[in-house]
C-alpha cells in the first residue's frame, strides 16, 4: 500500500479502516536464500537494499524481540558524515547521502531533518585536527565549513561565549548533517522490505548455527530450525554473544552508552551541537525535547543501563557549554549496548566459515551508518565481495595492522 | 478542616492577573480556590484542559513560573508550593488560554491519526525541512524556556544511611519509627512538602482518632531522633547499582532566590523500603479530559486537604475505595452504569451515561482503581507481575533491586491497616522490633476492572501527549502491537508524566485489540527519572569556570604581571606568550620570544611535564621494556631521549628519562599523557612484570621545571646554581644530569636536554621554590635581556628543530612514521615491539615525518592541509598525507611545516600542493628535511 | 557502583579507570615464532559474553592498585575483587 496525501485523506474521512499492517507477521519457512540475524536497523535495512538493489529473493529478518528494538530505537538520532579517515568518511557519506533520498525510496516519512552540525573547537590543535577532518571530508564529496567563533555565535548565540572554562574558538559545521525520526527508521525499512517478499521474523531467537565442514547451512531458532544459503549477522552490542554459538572471538566489547530526553520546548535549538571541551551532545527533537548524550559509561554491560557519574558528567558539558538549559528537565535515560570494535570503526565482512557474515562494531556511530551497512552488507551478502565503500571494514585489518582508529586511542573500546 | 493556614494569605499572579492563596495550598489547589477552570492545552489538539490530579502525576496543568528575570516552562501546579509573588503563566497555545488560535488541530483530528506524519509530508522532498518540519516544531513543544543563563544555583551532595525509606505516608511513616527507634541510620524522604501522604487527603481514624494527629506525632518524634533525617520535598527518582539511590531536594520553587534552589543527592543505601503508595487511574469515555474532571482521590484532596469545595458533582467508580469521595450522584460501574459522552466547551456541563440518562454536573470525580507506584522497582529492569484480584500491577519480589522492599500501597495493601501490616513486617526483616500495631481502616479492594468504553468517539488514555482509544486500536490495526511498538508509534506515555495515568489503560486497550490478557500484553519498564530532573540540578556547581578543576604553574602568578595571555592545556593554563607595549598582535610577541631565546636566553615553565620518580633494582630493566630503546645501561649522571609504544606497536609517548643512581631514574612525559603514562607504567608494573623490584611515584605536581635555552643558558645558570657545582661544558656536557642546590642551598635537578635545539638545560626546584626561581633568573638574566616565553614559541623552535610533539603522537603513528624507527632496539623486547611488525605498519608505502617550505616564499602553510600530487585530483585515492603542524620561522623568514607524507624519506626535493580547503588554501610546497635549523646539532653542545 | 577495595573497602566505581579484559595480564612470549598472531589475540579478541567477566580496574583517584574485580556483565553484580599484582605472582 502505498501511502499519500490522497491516501490519508481517503482514510480520515471513512474512519481509518483501510490501514493495513506496515509488515505481515509471517511464520518462519523452513529454508530461504538469505536470513538475517537481527531485525534492527541494520538488519532490516539489510533485507530492504539486498530485495530492491540486489535482486535477492527469499529473504528472511530474525529477531528475538520486537524489530526496531536494539540501537535503532534508543540513540540520539543524529546523522552525519564529518569522520577524519578515508575509509570511513567515504563510507559515511554514501551513508548522508542515502539517509538523503531515503524517504523517496521507502515512501515512508522518517522526517530526515538536515539542520547541520557542528563540532566545536577550544584550542588551536583542535581547530587544526578539524580543519584535517574538513579538508578529508570535502575530497569524499561531503560538505564541511570551518567557523570562527563568530561564525558560531551567529547560529547559537546563547552558548556560552563569555565565561567558559574552555572558551568556544569555533567550529566545523556540516549543514548537511541533521537528526533522523529513529524508530520510523526501523519501521520505514521494515515495511519497504516486507512489500519485497521479505519475511521478518519477530520474537524468533537464534540459538544456534548449523555448521556443516566448516559451512553455516542454517539456524537454530526457538521457533525451529531454518535453512539458509547465506547468514548474515547485524546484532550490533550482541556480536559478541551471537558469534560465540560459531565459536569466534571478536575483537568487540560491550558497552553501556546513555541517552537522554528532556521534557518538551519550543523550538529553541536549531541544529546538532557537539561540545569540544566537555562530553555532551544535543539536538531538539520536533516533539520540542532536548535529545542529549555523552560518553559510554566505560566498563563492559549488558544491562541497557548506566549510572549516575556519567549522567552528571553530561550534564555538567550541557549547563557548561549553554547555560540556558538549566531549567530544561531530564525526562528520561535509558541505555543502548553499544559494539564497541578495537580502533573505533566497523566491520563488515565475510567470516572464515562459508555462508557466515558478519556486520558489527559499530560503537556509538551506527545509527547514522544505518543505509550504508545495509546496502553495503546486501553487496557482500549478494556479491561476495566487499561495498567499495566498505573495503576497509574488514575483520582481519588488526591482525593485519590496518586500523582505522579515528580517536588514536588503540586497542581501548571505551577510549572510542 | 483543612491544612491550609487561612491566617497567612498569600497573593500570585496568573496569566497577569492578581489572585490569593494561603500558606499551605499548591499552585493548583491556589487556582481552583479562584475558581480557575482553564489552566493548559493539550500537545496535539490544543483542547482546553484543566487540573486532573493533586500530585506529580499531573498531566494537564503544566504552567511556566516566572522570575528572577527567566522563567522555568512545564512545571506541575500541583507541585508547586505556594508562596507570595509568585508569578505563573500557562503555555502551549497561541492567543490566550482560553481561545487557542491552534486549537482548530482539534477539528482537524481525523487527518491527525497516530503516526499520520510518517505517510506524508514528503511531497515534494524540499518542503519537509522548509515548510511541514518548522511549522510542526512551532505548534509541538511546550513551554519555552529563558534563552539567558539560568539564574539559580544547584548543589550536590552524598548521603550514607541504613535504611532509605522511599515516601512518608503511613507504612513509610511506622517503618522509620520502627527502624528509627532502634537507632538504625534512616532517611525519609518524601516528595510532598508536608508528610503524611493519601492520610493528608482522606478523612480517617488512626488508634480511634483524627489520622493527622498520628501523624503529627510520628513525624515530631522522628524529629527527636539524631539518626533520622527527614527530607520533605525529596523525589527519590532513580536506583543505580549496589544501593546508589538519585534523590533531588526542591529547597525553593522562586526563581532567583538566594542559595540552592534544588540538590541532587546521590544517597548510598545499605537497604531501602519502598512506600511511595498509588496513583490512581482515570477511565478513557469520549471525551473524558475537559476541565472539571478529575481523579476522585484529587476530589478528596482538594477537598479534604485544601478545604475547597467542588458543588454539583458526580462520581464514577468501578471501586470501593473511591466512594468516600463528597459528591452529588455516584456512577457505580458495577451497577451497570458507566459514562459515555460529556459536554461542556471550557468545562464539563453535562455527562450521558449508557443508559440515556443525563446528568448536569460541573465537577466529575473518576476513578478506575490504583496503580502501586513501582516505577523504582523497575530501574534495574525488574517486571512487575499483575495481580488479578486488585487488578493493578505489584512488584514481583523474585527481581527487585537486592536492597530493596517494598510496603503499603505501592506493594498493592491498599488499606491504611495493610499498610501498617507491611511496616511492621518490612521492620522485622530489617532486623529491628516492630511497635504495636497502630489501629486503622482494613477495607477490601472489591474493585470491577473497567478501562474505557467502546465507541467511534475519542476516549483519551494519554491526556498530555493526546492519545487516545482510536489510536491505539489504529496502531494494532497497523500491526504495531509490541507494547514498545504502540508506545512509540502513539506516543502514548512518553509525555512528561511519563504515563503515570495512562500506561495500564493503554495496555488494556491493546489487549482487547489483540484478544489477550493485560499480562500476556506486556508490561512497560519504568525508566528513571521518577519524575523530570532539571539538568542544572544533574550538574550542580560544575557549571562556567568551575566546569572543571584549573591547574596554575608555578610560574603562573609572574607570568600574569608580565602580560601573559594563557592557554588551556588539559586542565592547565599555561602561558601562550608575554606581550611587551608596542606589540600588535601575538606574532610579534612569538617572534621577538623566539628570537630574544636563540640570541641570547629564554625561559619557559615546563612544569606541566609528567614526571615519573622510579626506583629500584630493576628500574633499568623495567624502563627497558617500557621504551622502545635501552636504559639499562645508561650512567649515572646522563639523561636519555626515549619512546614508548602501546602495545599495538603505535607511539604512546616520549620525554626523557635521567639516572641518578644505580637505582633511581627521573621519567619525563608530555604535558597531555602524564595520566596515562603513569597508569600504563603501573599497569606493567603490576600486572606484566609484577616481580621486578620497581616503584614508582608520580611528582609532577612537587617539582617546578623551568627550560632555560639560549646561548647564554650557561652564563646565566652558572649565575643561579650554587659555586660548588660546575656545570661548564666540560663538567657538564650534553645530556648530562645531577641534584644540586641553586640560590644557597635550595634542593635542586638540573638536566642538560634540548627541545629548542639551543645550549639549554631544565632545572627543577621544589614545587614551592618555583615563583622565587624565575623571579630571580629573570633579575639574575637582566644582563643577559633573559625573558620568559610561551608555549607558541616554545612551538616555533620545535618546528625548526623538527622535534615531533603531541600533534605528530597522535595516535595513529609509528616509530617508523616519525621518523624514529633507528631508535627501536634490536636486541630486546619492549611493550609495543611484536606488533609493531604487523604487514600494514611496515611495508612499503609508509607516511614518514617529513618537513614542507612554501615554494613561493611568503606563502602562508595552514595545519590540516591534505597533500596532493601536482596535477591530481583531490580525491581520496590521490591523498599523499597530512599537514601535522606548521608556524611562522623567525630565523628563516619563512613559514616552515612538518607534516607525514607517504614515502615522505625517498621524496625530499619533490613538489606537492597541500590543500587546504576549508581555509581555502592551495599552497605549493616543497618536501624538505624537518631539520630546518641548526640540522647537525651544533649549537646545543657548546 | 561500588567496588570494594581488598585494602581500602568500599570504594565508589567512579574513583577508578576501567581497562577491560584481565586476560590483557597474560602478555604472550615476545620470543614465539608465532608471536605477531599470539600478541593480535593477546591485545584484540576479548571475552565479553554475557555473565562474569573477569575485569581490570585501576584505582586512579587513590592508592593506584591495579585490580581483578568479577562481575556479572548483564546485572553488574560484583563478586569478587582481588589485588591485580597477587593474582599476576599466582599466574591465574
Amino acid at each position: 500500500m502505498r501511502y499519500s496525501a490522497l491516501k490519508i485523506f481517503k482514510e480520515a474521512v471513512t474512519g481509518h479502516k483501510g490501514w493495513k499492517p506496515v509488515w505481515r507477521k509471517p511464520a518462519p519457512k523452513p529454508s530461504y536464500d538469505f536470513i538475517i540475524i537481527g531485525g534492527g536497523g541494520h538488519g532490516l535495512a539489510t533485507a530492504h537494499y539486498l530485495a530492491s538493489k540486489f535482486d535477492g529473493k527469499n529473504i528472511a529478518v530474525l529477531e528475538k524481540g520486537w524489530i526496531g528494538g536494539g540501537n535503532v530505537g534508543r540513540n540520539t538520532t543524529i546523522i552525519r558524515s564529518n569522520y577524519l579517515h578515508h575509509e570511513n568518511e567515504g563510507f559515511y557519506e554514501f551513508s548522508l547521502k542515502l539517509w538523503e533520498g531515503l524517504e523517496q525510496d521507502l515512501n515512508y516519512n522518517a522526517m530526515v531533518s538536515q539542520r547541520g552540525i557542528i563540532n566545536l573547537y577550544h584550542s588551536d590543535p583542535q581547530r587544526d585536527a578539524y580543519a584535517r577532518r574538513g579538508n578529508a571530508m570535502i575530497m569524499n564529496g561531503a560538505d564541511a565549513v570551518l567557523l570562527d567563533q563568530d561564525g558560531v555565535r551567529k547560529q547559537y548565540p546563547f552558548l556560552n561565549f563569555d565565561n567558559a572554562r574552555f572558551p568556544i574558538k569555533g567550529g566545523l559545521w556540516q549543514p548537511r548533517g541533521g537528526t533522523v525520526r529513529h524508530d520510523a527508521v526501523a519501521w520505514g525499512y521494515a515495511r519497504a522490505a516486507d512489500s519485497k517478499g521479505v519475511d521478518i521474523i519477530e520474537n524468533c531467537e537464534v540459538t544456534g548455527f548449523d555448521i556443516q565442514n566448516g559451512r553455516c547451512v542454517g539456524v537454530k531458532t526457538t521457533r525451529g530450525k531454518i535453512l539458509a544459503k547465506k547468514v548474515g549477522v547485524a546484532v550490533a552490542g550482541n556480536s559478541s554473544r551471537v558469534m560465540a554459538m560459531a565459536d569466534m572471538h571478536l575483537p568487540l566489547e560491550s558497552h553501556v552508552l546513555q541517552a537522554f530526553v528532556s521534557e518538551g520546548f519550543k523550538p529553541f535549538l536549531p541544529g546538532v551541537i557537539t561540545y569540544g571541551a566537555g562530553h555532551f551532545y544535543v539536538s531538539q527533537s520536533d516533539k520540542g525535547g532536548l535529545v542529549f548524550g555523552g560518553d559510554i559509561d566505560g566498563y563492559n554491560s549488558y544491562a541497557q543501563r548506566g549510572n549516575l557519574p556519567v549522567v552528571e558528567d553530561v550534564c555538567e558539558g550541557g549547563m557548561s557549554l549553554m547555560p540556558a538549559i538549566g531549567k530544561a528537565r531530564l525526562l528520561r535515560m535509558w541505555g543502548g549496548i553499544m559494539d564497541m570494535s578495537m580502533d573505533g570503526s566497523p566491520m563488515i565482512d565475510k567470516t572464515h566459515i562459508d555462508g557466515l557474515y558478519f556486520n558489527g562494531g559499530w560503537c556509538y556511530g551506527g545509527f547514522k551508518a544505518t543505509p550504508a551497512s545495509g546496502y553495503a552488507f546486501a553487496h557482500l551478502l549478494a556479491t561476495d565481495t566487499p561495498h567499495e565503500t566498505a573495503r576497509a571494514y574488514r575483520m582481519d585489518r588488526f591482525s593485519r595492522g590496518l586500523m582505522i582508529d579515528e580517536k588514536g586511542q588503540g586497542a581501548q573500546p571505551n577510549l572510542h | 478542616m483543612s491544612l491550609v493556614d487561612y491566617n497567612t494569605p498569600l497573593g500570585f499572579t496568573w496569566n497577569g492577573k492578581a489572585y490569593q492563596g494561603f500558606e499551605g495550598d499548591t499552585l493548583a489547589s491556589a487556582l481552583l480556590r479562584n475558581g480557575i477552570k482553564i489552566v493548559g492545552r493539550s500537545f496535539k489538539y490544543h483542547r482546553p484542559r484543566g487540573i486532573m490530579t493533586a500530585g506529580s502525576e499531573e498531566p494537564n496543568a503544566l504552567v511556566t513560573l516566572i522570575g528572577g528575570g527567566s522563567q522555568e516552562p512545564n512545571r506541575r501546579a500541583t507541585t508547586i508550593k505556594l508562596f507570595d509573588g509568585l508569578e505563573a503563566k500557562s503555555q502551549n497555545h497561541m492567543g490566550s488560554v482560553n481561545f487557542d488560535l491552534l486549537a482548530v488541530n482539534d477539528l482537524l483530528s481525523p487527518f491527525l491519526a497516530a503516526g499520520f506524519y510518517y505517510k506524508t509530508f514528503m511531497w515534494p522532498r524540499a518542503f519537509w525541512e522548509k515548510l511541514y518540519e518548522p511549522a510542526i516544531r512551532r505548534a509541538a513543544g511546550l513551554g519555552a524556556l529563558s534563552a539567558t543563563p539560568d539564574p539559580d544555583q544547584y548543589d550536590k551532595g552524598f548521603l550514607h544511611c541504613d535504611v532509605l525509606i522511599i515516601g512518608a505516608g503511613p507504612s513509610g511513616l511506622l517503618t522509620a519509627l520502627n527502624a528509627g527507634r532502634a537507632g538504625k541510620s534512616i532517611i525519609l524522604a518524601d516528595e510532598d512538602f508536608r508528610m503524611g501522604g493519601r492520610l493528608l487527603s482522606e478523612r480517617e481514624e488512626i488508634n480511634g482518632s483524627n489520622a493527622l494527629d498520628w501523624v503529627s506525632s510520628a513525624i515530631a518524634e522522628l524529629k527527636t531522633l539524631p539518626n533520622v533525617r527527614l527530607m520533605p520535598r525529596t523525589t527519590i527518582f532513580g536506583v543505580y547499582d549496589h544501593g546508589i539511590y538519585g534523590g533531588l531536594e526542591t529547597m525553593t520553587d522562586q526563581i532567583g532566590a538566594k542559595g540552592a534552589k534544588q540538590v541532587l543527592w546521590r544517597i548510598y543505601a545499605k537497604k531501602s523500603v519502598l512506600a511511595a503508595g498509588a496513583t490512581e487511574r482515570p477511565i478513557a469515555f469520549a471525551n473524558n479530559d475537559r476541565p472539571g474532571i478529575m481523579l476522585a482521590s484529587a476530589v478528596r484532596s482538594y477537598a479534604n486537604r485544601f478545604g475547597i469545595e467542588m458543588p454539583n458533582s458526580a462520581l464514577l467508580t468501578n471501586h470501593d475505595d473511591a466512594l468516600g469521595t463528597p459528591v452529588d450522584h455516584v456512577i457505580d460501574i458495577r451497577k451497570g452504569e458507566h459514562i459515555v459522552d460529556t459536554q461542556g466547551r471550557g468545562g464539563i456541563k453535562q455527562v450521558t451515561l449508557n443508559t440515556g440518562r443525563k446528568l448536569s454536573v460541573q465537577h466529575l470525580a473518576v476513578s478506575g482503581g490504583w496503580n502501586p507506584n513501582v516505577h523504582l522497582t523497575c530501574h534495574k529492569r525488574g517486571r512487575p507481575k499483575w495481580d488479578e484480584t486488585l487488578a493493578c500491577f505489584v512488584p514481583d519480589a523474585q527481581n527487585l533491586p537486592a536492597e530493596m522492599h517494598v510496603i503499603g500501597a505501592a506493594n498493592g495493601s491498599f488499606s491504611t491497616h495493610g499498610a501498617f501490616i507491611d511496616a511492621n513486617t518490612v521492620s522485622e526483616l530489617l532486623g529491628v522490633k516492630s511497635g504495636a500495631l497502630p489501629a486503622a481502616e482494613d477495607a477490601p479492594v472489591n474493585i470491577t476492572p473497567f478501562w474505557y468504553v467502546k465507541g467511534n468517539k475519542r476516549g483519551w488514555v494519554d491526556f498530555q501527549n493526546d492519545v487516545t482509544t482510536k489510536d491505539i486500536t489504529l496502531a494494532h490495526q497497523e500491526g504495531f502491537s509490541s507494547v514498545e511498538h504502540v508506545k512509540r508509534y502513539t506516543t502514548l506515555g512518553m509525555a512528561t508524566d511519563q504515563g503515570k495515568t495512562s500506561n495500564v489503560i493503554g495496555l488494556a486497550v491493546l489487549a482487547d485489540a489483540t484478544g489477550q490478557t493485560i499480562p500476556e500484553t506486556g508490561t512497560t519498564i519504568f525508566r528513571p527519572p521518577y519524575t523530570p530532573v532539571p539538568i542544572g540540578a544533574f550538574a550542580g556547581a560544575h557549571r562556567g569556570q568551575h566546569f572543571k578543576p584549573t591547574r596554575l604553574t608555578p610560574s603562573h602568578d609572574f607570568a600574569a604581571e608580565q602580560g601573559a595571555t594563557f592557554v588551556e592545556t588539559g586542565y592547565w593554563k599555561r602561558a601562550q606568550w608575554l606581550a611587551r607595549t608596542g606589540e600588535q598582535g601575538w606574532r610579534d610577541s612569538v617572534d621577538r620570544e623566539v628570537l630574544m631565546t636563540r640570541n641570547s636566553v629564554g625561559i619557559c615553565d615546563v612544569s606541566t611535564l609528567g614526571k615519573i620518580d622510579i626506583q629500584g633494582r630493576d628500574a633499568g630493566a623495567f624502563l627497558n621494556k617500557v621504551y622502545v630503546n635501552s636504559f639499562k645501561l645508561l650512567k649515572v649522571g646522563k639523561c636519555r631521549y626515549g619512546l614508548m609504544l602501546r602495545e599495538d606497536g603505535i607511539a604512546m609517548d616520549d620525554g626523557t628519562t635521567a639516572r641518578l643512581s644505580e637505582t633511581h631514574f627521573i621519567m619525563t612525559t608530555t604535558t597531555a599523557k602524564a595520566g596515562p603514562v603513569f597508569r600504563h607504567l603501573e599497569f606493567c608494573r603490576q600486572l606484566l612484570f609484577p616481580d621486578m623490584d620497581v616503584h614508582l611515584i608520580s611528582t609532577t605536581d612537587q617539582w617546578a621545571q623551568y627550560s632555560v635555552a639560549g646561548p647564554n643558558a650557561r652564563k646565566l645558570l652558572q649565575k643561579i646554581v650554587d659555586p660548588e657545582f660546575d656545570i661548564s661544558n666540560e663538567a657538564f656536557p650534553y645530556m648530562a644530569c645531577g641534584q644540586m642546590t641553586v640560590c644557597g642551598g635550595t634542593r635542586a635537578r638540573l638536566f642538560r636536554l634540548s627541545f629548542s635545539g639551543e645550549l639549554a638545560y631544565e632545572i627543577s626546584v621544589p614545587a614551592r621554590y618555583g615563583d622565587a626561581l624565575i623571579r630571580e633568573m629573570i633579575a639574575q638574566g637582566k644582563e643577559f635581556d633573559a625573558i620568559m616565553y610561551g608555549t607558541e614559541a616554545l612551538g616555533v623552535m620545535r618546528i625548526e628543530k623538527g622535534h615531533a610533539a603531541g600533534n605528530e603522537l597522535n595516535g595513529t603513528t609509528t616509530a617508523t612514521n616519525l621518523g624514529l624507527g633507528g631508535f627501536v632496539s634490536q636486541k630486546k623486547d619492549c611493550i609495543g615491539k611484536v606488533l609493531s611488525g604487523r604487514e600494514g605498519l611496515t611495508g612499503e608505502d609508509q607516511l614518514n615525518l617529513v618537513g614542507f617550505v612554501p615554494d613561493k616564499k611568503g606563502e602562508t602553510l595552514t595545519n590540516g592541509a591534505h597533500f596532493i600530487n601536482q596535477g591530481d585530483d583531490s580525491t581520496p585515492e590521490n591523498d599523499q598525507g597530512y599537514m601535522s603542524s606548521v608556524a611562522w620561522s623567525p630565523m628563516l623568514e619563512t613559514y616552515i611545516g612538518l607534516g607525514f607524507l607517504t614515502n615522505g624519506k625517498k621524496r625530499m626535493g619533490e613538489t606537492l600542493v597541500a590543500k587546504d580547503f576549508v581555509r581555502n588554501n592551495h599552497v605549493e610546497v616543497k618536501v624538505v628535511s624537518p631539520h630546518f635549523f641548526d640540522p647537525d646539532g651544533e649549537r646545543l653542545r657548546v | 557502583m561500588i567496588i570494594n577495595h581488598p585494602l581500602l573497602g568500599p570504594r565508589d566505581a567512579s574513583e577508578f579507570t576501567y581497562l577491560g579484559d584481565a586476560s590483557l595480564m597474560q602478555r604472550p612470549n615476545p620470543k614465539s615464532e608465532t608471536a605477531i598472531d599470539d600478541f593480535y589475540r593477546y591485545l584484540y579478541l576479548r571475552e565479553n559474553t554475557p555473565g562474569e567477566h573477569r575485569e581490570l580496574w585501576y584505582h586512579e583517584q587513590g592508592d593506584r592498585s591495579w585490580l581483578v574485580v568479577t562481575r556479572n556483565i548483564s546485572t553488574h553484580e560484583i563478586t569478587k575483587v582481588e589485588l591485580a599484582r597477587d593474582v599476576a605472582r599466582s599466574g591465574t
